[in-house]
């Protein structure tokens, strides 16, 4: 579904990825771990389209498509999905209006209606329950007044609406306490299937133990040094980054 | 991929769809301002003696007044005598039925979207006065509101039906001295509207008048008085439209609302006027006059205004707490954009005791508009427990935008409470991006984020017209992405 190619991305003139490759296909869920300044933020924001990144070199497919030449909202109209670090707050447009309207643009974007607001409240009763989301903040505006934890888990819910086909996942589980990374994790346990995929970037290997990943990915100057299976979030949790640090300067040495 | 700077570029154009022009036979009355212009108006109007003598007395203040200097824009270089004060329809109606107004400006109202037709006004919910350039054209459900006694049509047709109550009220709330444009006004104005509601009726429908300024080089210089009665209600709303054109044209109206006790009035603008195209060519200066007094206690009266276009919007509906506990609302939300101007807000003057006000001011700049909020709360000695609440907010759209905040108060009494809350934002690039990455295209992204804005004044809106004000906003805001 998701090919990566040496992909080269810099900010304001200063390179962060540093020829990049992962694949990734249908059915399966990939971990990237790394230390603070590796790219993994770089990385979510290259694929969905921030422009103030620019893409010096490599490519990008995404189901056949040359994934670089969608606009954002293309991108997000073909299947991709993006959970945010840091989800903002848009006073004044009510939760449910919002998502509303972005089923709506997709819908358009494959030639199907708008969908009729029985159905549409019929799926926002059913998504709140599968992701356990209090329906007194889908009333509220967008991220509004939302504690960390909240918003974490209306990106999760808007997953759950949007059904995308790749989900990445920035760092969602950075400010849960246990009780909301248990149910973020389950809310995207259900929504796992054989046909579309999942990337969390992540820090810490805890969100692996309730989301268990098919793949792991170290992620460490801008390149995937290492990949393996979920031991090696193990592996890394008890020896920490430094040990791949160390071996990845250590081969680079040579 | 188009850049940001692609999308601006190609979006300049402004698609103004009221811009069109109606051909029709029209009195228009030379260029020029004097006594005589003002004799003839008073008698093509057939109007009694002691309003032309109104008039005149006017006009000998208007002659020695000058063009204020406070505002924040420079006041446009206006020739009093280069235009034309009286412009009608020569087809005049007395109009009872549909088939008597002319075809053609029955046609320029459903362009625009009005009904005139009664069985397709909302069955029964909205009133419509029509007003095309200086003249009443319509007013629906005349006879339905007769039966509640309420009166609701030109104010020209009141002189002469209900001259005791338009000669007790006319210039009450605004005096000629007031200002140039509203001593002009009272000089020369032909139309308005005229609204009386009885002693304890709920209005049974919500009254509105359109008002389409179409013949060049004219000014529009309408009056609007409605006075409701001990314990009555009335919901009001105007409408404007004006035709693309190189000039600009004058557009200085009065509004004056007077409420009893107990009494409320609800008044709201949905203001269209072409704004100019996008080198600021052309365009409406919209500067008027409008005050409402709370005279009775208990009375209320709240403004809302959703001004999307003039060249220029100079206006600050006020409202005088003379009642005791009286009550007076603003919410307004000013959009401006390409080269527009707006200076506007109000005035609250709080005389009475245990007296209110709400001020919710909303203002949008896009462009290389410049977008100023004007705000007087203003507490008089013998008003003690007065209470204001004040929240202007600025929103810009773009780095090459204004957005001005000029708060007076003035209080002489120590148990006034006053309340004020100011912010400035900007359209965060964050913010779109999320909407994009949910699907939703930038144009999209920003009319959603500005109407969540601009929610809390357009919920104010008489249902019927919330919807258009929505549409209004975003369509206005088209091309402003950037």
């Amino acid at each position: 579904m998701l090919s990566i190619n040496n992909l080269h991305a810099s900010v304001e003139d200063k390179e962060i990825l540093k020829g990049l490759n992962l694949e990734v296909k249908p059915g399966e869920v990939h971990a990237i771990m790394g230390p603070n300044g590796s790219g993994k933020s770089t990385l979510a924001s290259v694929l969905a389209g921030r422009d103030s990144f620019d893409v010096t070199q490599g490519s990008i497919s995404y189901n056949g498509k040359d994934l670089l030449e969608l606009s954002p909202e293309d991108r997000a109209r073909e299947g991709v999905f993006l959970a945010f670090q840091y989800p903002i707050e848009i006073p004044g447009v009510s939760n449910i209006n919002f998502l509303k309207t972005a089923v709506n643009e997709i819908r358009k974007y494959k030639g199907l209606g708008e969908i009729e607001a029985r159905e549409f409240l019929k799926m926002v009763k059913e998504k709140q329950a599968l992701v356990e989301f209090d329906a007194k903040l889908t009333n509220r505006s967008l991220n509004e007044g939302f504690s960390g934890g909240e918003k974490k888990r209306n990106e999760i819910f808007q997953l759950a609406m949007l059904a995308p086909q790749l989900a990445i996942l920035d760092e969602t589980d950075s400010g849960l306490d246990i009780d909301a990374l248990r149910i973020v994790a389950n809310g995207v346990n259900q929504l796992r299937s054989e046909k579309n995929a999942f990337v969390m970037i992540t820090h810490y290997q805890r969100l692996l133990e309730y989301i268990v990943p098919d793949f792991v990915h170290v992620l460490y100057d801008g390149r995937i040094v290492r990949s393996g299976t979920k031991e090696l979030a193990l592996e890394l949790e008890e020896k920490g980054y430094d040990w791949l640090k160390d071996s990845v300067d250590a081969s680079n040495a040579i | 991929m188009k850049t940001e700077e692609e999308i601006l570029d190609e979006l300049t154009k402004e698609e103004y769809k009221y811009g069109f022009v109606t051909d029709i036979e029209m009195d228009i009355l030379p260029k020029g301002l004097s006594e005589e212009i003002i004799r003839f108006i008073s008698a093509k109007r057939e109007e009694p003696e002691w309003l032309l003598e109104w008039r005149l007395k006017a006009y000998q203040q208007f002659l020695t007044m000058s063009v204020p200097t406070w505002q924040n824009f420079k006041h446009p270089e206006v020739d009093f005598q280069d235009m034309s004060y009286f412009a009608a329809p020569k087809e005049k109606p007395k109009l009872d039925s549909l088939d008597e107004v002319d075809p053609d400006l029955l046609a320029t109202f459903a362009k625009l979207g009005i009904p005139l037709d009664e069985q397709k006004v909302l069955a029964g919910v909205v009133a419509v006065d029509a007003v095309f350039d200086s003249v009443s054209v319509k007013t629906t459900f005349q006879k339905k509101l007769k039966e509640k006694g309420v009166i609701f049509g030109p104010i020209s047709e009141a002189v002469r039906s209900h001259p005791e109550l338009v000669k007790k009220y006319l210039g009450s709330v605004v005096p000629s001295t007031d200002n140039l444009y509203a001593a002009l006004n009272a000089a020369v104005f032909t139309d308005g509207s005229f609204v009386y509601i009885p002693k304890g009726v709920h209005c049974p429908m919500e009254l509105s008048t359109y008002f389409r300024i179409n013949a060049a080089n004219t000014g529009q210089f309408e009056r609007t008085l409605i006075i409701a009665e001990e314990g009555s209600y009335v919901s009001y709303l105007e409408g404007c439209t004006a035709p693309q054109r190189d000039e600009n044209q004058m557009h200085a109206a009065v509004v004056e609302l007077i409420a009893l006790e107990d009494a409320e009035i609800k008044y709201s603008t949905v203001q269209n006027w072409f704004p100019g195209n996008a080198d600021g060519t052309g365009g409406i200066y919209n500067f008027v006059t409008k005050r409402g007094l709370c005279k009775g206690d208990r009375s209320k009266i709240s403004w809302t205004q959703v001004e999307t276009g003039s060249a220029i919007t100079w206006k600050y509906p006020s409202v005088i707490l003379k009642g005791d506990e009286s009550v007076g609302e603003f919410y307004s939300v000013a959009l401006t954009r390409n080269h527009q101007i707006a200076d506007t807000g109000t005035k609250m003057i709080h005389l009475g005791k245990n007296t209110r006000s709400k001020i919710i001011s909303k203002g949008i700049s896009a462009g290389l508009s410049h977008n100023s909020y004007r705000g007087l709360v203003k507490i008089g000695k013998k008003a003690d427990n007065a209470r204001n609440f004040t929240q202007c907010d600025s929103l810009l759209i773009g780095d090459r935008c204004g957005a001005h905040t000029f708060p007076y108060i003035e209080s002489k009494n120590e148990s006034a409470m006053l309340e004020h809350e100011a912010t400035a934002s900007k359209i965060g690039e964050d913010q779109v991006f999320y909407l994009n990455q949910r699907g939703i295209d930038s144009e999209k992204a920003v009319g959603l984020i500005v109407n969540g804005y601009a929610k809390e004044v357009l919920n104010q809106l008489p249902m019927e017209f919330a919807v258009e004000a929505q549409k209004l906003l975003a369509i206005s805001l088209e091309g402003s992405v950037g």
